[in-house]
């Protein structure tokens, strides 16, 4: 009876928790402009069934594809056994799912077993790759202590928690072959009988095995859910919805500011009444000029680095990482919410995005490729930011490179980048 | 280049290059089935230049009724837009849309990727809805039609040429068979980089870069893309874009590769296996 109170009492803290912490996510996403991406719900269902449920882009990288199916699938499917943790842990039930289920039961935790050693071995080669092979897409200057720690962390806990139920399963295999109160003959054990010969033979150990790994188990995992909102590991929630939000038209096409249109339609013909548009900045210089999907994407960028090893700019040694750009937009997020948490809405901490996370440097050696859009697995955007910033600094402040300056200078009085005439403009048909 | 012109061609009237322009062919109350849209770098840049007129020399070969502006055509506005000036660009868009609608144009083929996707993607929206084509997809209908082959010029049997895909034809408008199909055509080797199609690497020109200095880095990235070709042991290059013909000429320059690598538009080798 305790047991169960402790148990409702550690629970409904961890949701309460993850809610008001995820709350604040959403809150910040919100924070962003707003922008239309409602239309076709077929295709975007269809492409996040695709590229989040199906994991279609990861499959460029074979190997870390079949490894992230292993955690991925795993993740998903073991959840079914947390479900009966859930129901048991409530009511001090033990295996409630085993006599409805009846043979079927025995499959279904031999499976869960199989897929715990595979997310076992996954996250071990995953460490390695970070570790000890030191794979360069896991490093570079964005890198820094905190996001190795936190992939680390994320790999260790993973391991702690299979390692728990496989331990779980292996004292409550060996008490039922004891014939030990409760523990019914239930379920098959493929992977943790061959942990089993290394636990004691006595009830009383063996009980106090089975409970510790049971409640370390499913305390694990409560509080991973609660580490999740201050992690790159949100993305197995934000994938979906980020997936489904996904820009739909050509990668190739930028979009047409409105606000633009307005006053280039009134500077060509006199007579045009434009609509009343609120007015506001172009571009972007803060978080808060961007948009709730730029928004987005920073809170689901994962931090795998595809982007970034793809880049043409970042390749030949130059400052650019567009992973940098969206952990710049996910910090500068994070730390305007924390302002209006701690001093109210109106807050001016005198920061930008523009300067204070990324600089001008960075901004300039796109070449809009869309090499990274393509690279991520989760249809990040990262090109659409740099060009609002770069937005901001040409039509807000005059400050593009000089000799940008001079091609716009070209192409206004000429009608070409370069300096030549438009009167000249078929000469070549001469040659 | 006076040395360019071409004695027996001036004597066949046949290959003679006749360019009409729309104001033409307006004058002469007609409509062109087809508007070719050169481009800045088709129009000035010599190297560009000569790969309009092998575009013109494939429209006039296989009889399809077309026009240019001339003088009339104006930067689409790319680089501007890519480079974030957003009032540049509309100015030019609703400029060019204007002008097109006078003409009540219908399809328009491009001679540049950025033209192509300018137009094709970002004009709709101000107002200027067209059929838009790359040249490279153009080249493919007319296999496909029958109405050009690979007879009557040069041999590239057995040539080894590789295709590098122009950032706005490939992933920004996910055309990758049209050029790779007026090489086939050709009869060569054809091999690919081991960065290629929805991988394939950047000139370095995207994104207005072609009219900057680059930032500070270790390499040029036309480097790093010519080692590909090379790696590739490919003879020849295809590219389809005037900017990525500048970055990868100057990277073939760089790595002092003239002799080994040939870098050529699949107009020009279009044209020269046609002997236009």
């Amino acid at each position: 009876m305790i047991a169960q109170i402790i148990f409702i009492i550690i629970l409904a803290a961890a949701v309460y928790l993850f809610t008001k912490n995820a709350g604040k996510i959403r809150r910040n996403i919100l924070l962003g402009r707003d922008t239309d991406r409602n239309d076709n719900p077929a295709i975007r269902w269809k492409t996040m069934a695709k590229v989040a449920l199906g994991q279609s882009k990861m499959v460029k990288r074979p190997l870390a594809a079949v490894m992230h199916i292993f955690i991925y699938v795993g993740f998903v499917i073991i959840n079914i056994e947390v479900l009966e943790i859930m129901i048991d842990g409530l009511f001090g039930s033990h295996r409630i799912f085993s006599k409805p289920l009846g043979s079927l039961y025995g499959f279904l935790i031999g499976g869960f077993e199989v897929l715990a050693v595979l997310v076992l071995v996954a996250c071990v080669v995953f460490l390695a790759r970070r570790n000890i092979v030191h794979l360069k897409r896991f490093s570079g200057k964005e890198m820094t202590a905190w996001p190795k720690s936190d992939a680390n962390y994320i790999l260790i806990i993973e391991i702690s928690l299979m390692v728990a139920f496989l331990t779980m399963n292996a004292a409550d295999y060996k008490l039922q072959a004891l014939h030990v109160g409760h523990y019914l003959k239930a379920g098959s054990f493929p992977a943790s009988s061959f942990i089993a010969p290394l636990l004691p033979n006595q009830a009383t150990p063996l009980e106090m095995i089975e409970r510790g790994c049971w409640w370390f188990h499913i305390t694990g995992i409560l509080a991973f859910l609660n580490y999740l909102p201050y992690s790159k590991h949100f993305h197995i929630l934000l994938a979906f919805p980020n997936t489904y939000y996904s820009k739909l038209t050509p990668k190739g096409q930028f979009s047409n500011m409105a606000s633009v249109t307005n006053e280039v339609k009134a500077m060509l013909d006199p007579s045009f009444v434009p609509e009343a548009t609120a007015p506001g900045r172009f571009g972007a210089k803060d978080v808060t000029d961007l948009t709730w999907k730029n928004l987005m994407d920073a809170y689901t960028c994962t931090e795998c680095g595809r982007c970034t090893s793809v880049c043409p700019a970042n390749i030949t040694g130059k400052l650019l990482s567009p992973r940098k750009i969206m952990m710049d937009t996910r910090d500068r997020i994070t730390e305007v919410g924390n302002n209006i948490d701690k001093f109210g809405k109106d807050h001016n901490d005198n920061k930008s995005l523009l300067d204070d996370y990324i600089s001008r440097e960075e901004l300039w050696a796109c070449t809009t490729c869309n090499a990274c859009t393509d690279a991520c697995p989760v249809n990040i955007d990262p090109l659409n930011i740099i060009t609002e910033m770069r937005r901001y600094i040409v039509m807000e402040e005059s400050q593009a490179p000089a000799s940008l300056n001079g091609m716009f200078g070209n192409v206004e009085n000429n009608g070409a980048p370069w300096k030549y005439s438009q009167a000249d403009r078929l000469n070549w048909a001469e040659k | 280049m006076p040395w360019e012109n071409n004695k027996s061609e001036m004597e066949d009237p046949k290959s003679e290059l006749k360019i009409p322009t729309m104001a033409q062919m307006a004058a002469e109350g007609k409509e062109p089935e087809l508007l070719f849209w050169v481009g800045c770098a088709g129009s000035f840049d010599e190297r560009a230049q000569k790969i309009t007129r092998d575009i013109c020399k494939i429209l006039q070969h296989v009889g399809i009724s077309y026009a240019v502006l001339g003088t009339e055509e104006s930067c689409t506005g790319d680089p501007a837009k890519r480079a974030g000036n957003e009032f540049l660009f509309q100015m030019q868009a609703m400029t060019n849309i204007e002008v097109l609608n006078a003409y009540a144009v219908k399809k328009i083929v491009t001679g540049c990727p950025h033209c192509f996707n300018t137009i094709k993607n970002e004009y709709p929206g101000l107002g200027g809805s067209y059929e838009v084509i790359h040249h490279t997809q153009l080249i493919q209908q007319l296999i496909d039609e029958g109405k050009l082959k690979a007879e009557g010029g040069e041999s590239f049997k057995g040539k080894k040429i590789t295709f590098h895909d122009p950032c706005y034809l490939g992933r920004a408008n996910n055309v990758y068979e049209a050029p790779r199909a007026a090489l086939e055509m050709l009869d060569a080797e054809l091999v690919e980089m081991k960065r290629c199609k929805s991988n394939g690497l950047c000139c370095g020109a995207g994104g207005a870069q072609m009219f900057k200095e680059p930032e500070k880095g270790n390499k040029e990235i036309n480097a790093e893309r010519i080692e590909d070709a090379i790696n590739a042991n490919a003879q020849i290059v295809a590219s389809a874009c005037p900017f990525c013909m500048t970055m990868l000429s100057d990277g073939v320059k760089l790595k002092e590769k003239e002799q080994a690598i040939q870098v050529l538009d699949v107009a020009e080798l279009t044209v020269r296996a046609n002997g236009l």
